[in-house]
């Protein structure tokens, strides 16, 4: 025997071990790849914005929960850091860096700790601290550096419109797809991310290899990437058969904008989203068509922020409706 | 393609250190303390005295009721003292302490006796030979087998279970006992398949139990009505309800039992109780344990008479090793930790499992991240993370309209849970809260 003493506690007596940290920090890792893209198409501007974003979003959580709520400061857990890590990959390369830090403090102050913290949050976090830029400085939220190789100074980085915003442009001013066809990035750029938009959403090919790590790992289930795409697809697919003159096509829409990554990384956000798989394909099923219709009838030339954040409302909603079907309900006893 | 249940599961280390290990005998204990309560309902009555000389097989306790089990002498020897103890559970029990006549011949007999096949007894002598004999369900549940037995008019039945599974980490005594009493096992199954009138038997065991599988199947060849079934490794394949949906694909009612589909379900240990019983006119007075431990000298199956000390058995294996912080009876999933070593063996004893102090405490809990793991896992459908929230905040009717009172209590919700958070403890409780409140209305 020990001389310390003898532990009794109610079973089980073993644990897996996996811990909540260590899937925050699988979510860490599958966000490097498309983080090393935007340090290659930014370049330094990247690296600010992020570093920007992470140092405030963990600042903010430690001043917050030591000071004001006097309660245990926990940034260490990894979910500071991914909300960092996301609201600078939906804010465009260059803002400056006092509007990240208020994102961040609504991120984290707001969004995240008036709830609660980590785990009673409603919105997701990073989206509401961008939705919250978006809304407050519409210009500089918008002002997207291209993508310039090699790109050493700020001062020098161009400005050009997202994918999304020459076609809501073009088609508000009457023209059709085939007159605005020739300004957009061609496929391979948008999946390798040599296009313009907001620093984290560039690469389509790194985002969905860390989602497939993701997935993989355990961390996400397929349902809400798979479902928000597919219906993205689908609906911007059926517009398109209709009238190709003045819809994109649905691979486009895919590719461009934040799909990508609000389906992989900002959807499945496990606190926002619903618990069952019946649940994460409504859910899902709400941002792919939201999204669409903000697409191609609202107002912003993008809607997945706004859609996710919409359904992330619906949440409590969905995990009460659509319940695991309990053992012993169906009631079919076949006796042969 | 193996079979197994489609809902929840979760695979946890094996750990089956002792699948290799014969089962040994152990020296006779000098002392037993047998409780009155070793099975689930009434506790027994005692009709033994202090001072009164007791000879093996012996009733020391008699069924209290219908939902209650016979009790019977271990050894031959003395009744020292009437007392309550500890038990396994941690509650304190009556229990008779018996001073073993070490002289005695009887206590030397152990379970090894001859292969007799032929079933001479009717029906109705076999069920009363089990409710006599003190058979309850030895994979854990102590629940008196003669009431599982008794089938009632308005119901049919058509299949009996055999329970192979061990689901448990760890845990080997059953794997043993199948291997080395693969031909009593089924003539207690033909006792059982006679008894209850019944055509169809199936065995299931899980795949990591090949040589028991392929030992029944060649001696099944030609035993018609007796199936065997490899099933896919998944806890808690072992407990009844997911046993039934695996091998049948039939599932038993919300509240009901498996008699609901037509299954009657026994385990591999209680059947050889039974064969033991019916044909050796030998009553349940020991039970295969495994005594087992990561940092063990000697992890071991042992035939154990019921009442022996769990010290003698720690002892047996080498002693409990250093920096120990943790002894559990039964598996890891389902066992109860002990308080001290001082508690007897009883019939429910599947098991006695050391842990060393680094993997004794549990983690640190933190707030739940809705990652919706712990509803994925639960066999039962049900939401572990909602339940406990209910449970938290007082809200027991809301729990038990969630469906609270199906939980199983195999803790995979617990062990898979990503912020530690003690699930099961709250659903227990909330369980036993829900229970008294549905009590008091009616």
């Amino acid at each position: 025997m020990s001389d310390q003493p003898i532990i009794v506690s109610a079973s089980p007596h073993v644990h897996s071990e996996r811990t909540s940290k260590k899937l925050m920090y699988d979510v860490v890792i599958a966000l490097v790849p498309a983080f090393l893209v935007s340090l290659y198409v930014f370049g330094f501007s990247a690296l600010i914005v992020t570093a920007a974003a992470v140092v405030s979003c963990l600042f903010f959580e430690y001043l917050i929960q030591r000071y004001l709520l006097k309660t245990e400061v926990t940034i260490a857990d990894g979910s500071a850091l991914i909300t960092g890590i996301l609201l600078a990959f939906n804010l465009p390369a260059g803002l400056p860096v006092w509007m990240v830090v208020i994102g961040s403090l609504v991120a984290i102050g707001v969004a995240k700790l008036s709830f609660g913290g980590l785990g009673y949050n409603i919105f997701n976090p990073a989206l509401v601290g961008r939705v919250f830029l978006l809304v407050s400085f519409p210009v500089q939220m918008t002002l997207w550096p291209t993508a310039v190789e090699n790109n050493a100074s700020l001062v020098d980085a161009m400005t050009g419109a997202t994918t999304l915003g020459l076609i809501k442009e073009g088609v508000q001013f009457g023209e059709t797809m085939t007159a605005i066809s020739p300004n957009l990035p061609p496929v391979q750029d948008m999946l390798l991310g040599i296009t313009s938009g907001s620093l984290g959403e560039m690469s389509a090919l790194a985002l969905i290899l860390g989602g497939v790590f993701l997935i993989a790992r355990k961390v996400i289930s397929w349902h809400i990437p798979v479902t928000v795409l597919a219906t993205i697809a689908v609906m911007t697919g059926i517009f398109w058969w209709a009238d190709p003159e003045h819809y994109a096509n649905p691979l486009i829409h895919v590719l461009s904008g934040g799909a990508i990554l609000g389906a992989f990384y900002m959807a499945t956000d496990l606190v926002t989203s619903p618990v069952t798989k019946k649940g994460m394909v409504v859910f899902a099923l709400g941002i792919g068509a939201i999204t669409v219709v903000i697409r191609l009838f609202g107002a912003y030339p993008e809607g997945i922020s706004f859609a996710i954040l919409i359904m992330n409302a619906f949440v409590p909603l969905i995990n009460r409706y659509f319940k695991p079907r309990r053992f012993g309900s169906r009631i079919k006893a076949k006796i042969m | 393609m193996l079979r197994t249940f489609p809902k929840g599961g979760i695979h946890p280390p094996e750990n089956k250190l002792t699948s290799s290990k014969p089962i040994q005998k152990l020296p006779v204990p000098k002392v037993v303390y047998v409780p009155i309560s070793q099975h689930i309902g009434i506790p027994a009555e005692i009709v033994v005295e202090v001072k009164e000389k007791v000879a093996t097989g012996q009733v020391i306790a008699k069924s209290g009721g219908y939902v209650s089990s016979n009790i019977h002498a271990p050894v031959a020897g003395t009744v020292t003292k009437l007392d309550k103890i500890v038990d396994t559970r941690g509650y304190k029990t009556q229990c008779i302490v018996i001073r073993t006549d070490l002289k005695d011949e009887s206590n030397l007999e152990a379970a090894d006796l001859p292969l007799k096949k032929e079933i001479t007894m009717e029906p109705g002598e076999i069920l009363q030979r089990i409710s006599d004999f003190g058979i309850v369900g030895l994979g854990g549940a102590t629940f008196p087998s003669h009431v599982k037995l008794n089938i009632k008019a308005d119901k049919t039945l058509d299949c009996l279970i055999i329970n192979g599974v061990e689901c448990e980490p760890y845990l080997t005594a059953d794997h043993r006992l199948m291997l080395e009493k693969a031909e009593e096992i089924l003539v207690g199954i033909r006792i059982l398949m006679h008894a209850l009138d019944v055509r169809r038997a199936i065995i299931g065991i899980e795949n990591n139990k090949r040589d028991a599988i392929d030992l029944f199947r060649k001696l099944t060849r030609e035993a018609p009505g007796i199936q065997i079934a490899a099933l896919k490794v998944k806890y808690p394949q072992g407990g009844e309800k997911q046993l039934v949906r695996a091998l049948l694909k039939r599932e038993v009612p919300k509240n009901g039992l498996p008699l609901d589909v037509g299954v009657v379900v026994h385990n591999v240990g209680t059947v050889f109780a039974i064969y033991q019983a019916v044909q050796h006119h030998r009553p349940l007075m020991d039970r295969v344990v495994t005594v087992t431990g990561k940092k063990l000298e000697n992890p071991s199956n042992f035939w154990v008479k019921i009442g022996t000390p769990i010290s003698d058995l720690l002892e047996a294996v080498g002693g409990v090793p250093e920096g120990t912080r943790k002894i559990v009876s039964g598996g890891p999933m389902m066992g109860k930790a002990l308080k001290s070593t001082d508690v007897p063996v009883t019939k429910g004893t599947s098991g006695i499992l050391v842990i060393p102090g680094d993997e004794a405490s549990r983690g640190k809990p933190s707030s739940c991240i809705r990652c919706g793991e712990c509803v994925e896992v639960c066999p039962m459908g049900l939401e572990p993370h909602l339940l406990m929230n209910l449970t938290e905040k007082g809200m027991y009717q809301a729990a038990a309209r969630e469906d609270i009172m199906t939980c199983i209590e195999c803790g995979s919700c617990s062990y898979v849970c990503p912020s530690h958070r003690p699930l099961l403890d709250y659903i227990r409780f909330g369980k036993t809260i829900a229970k008294q409140l549905e009590s008091n209305k009616g």
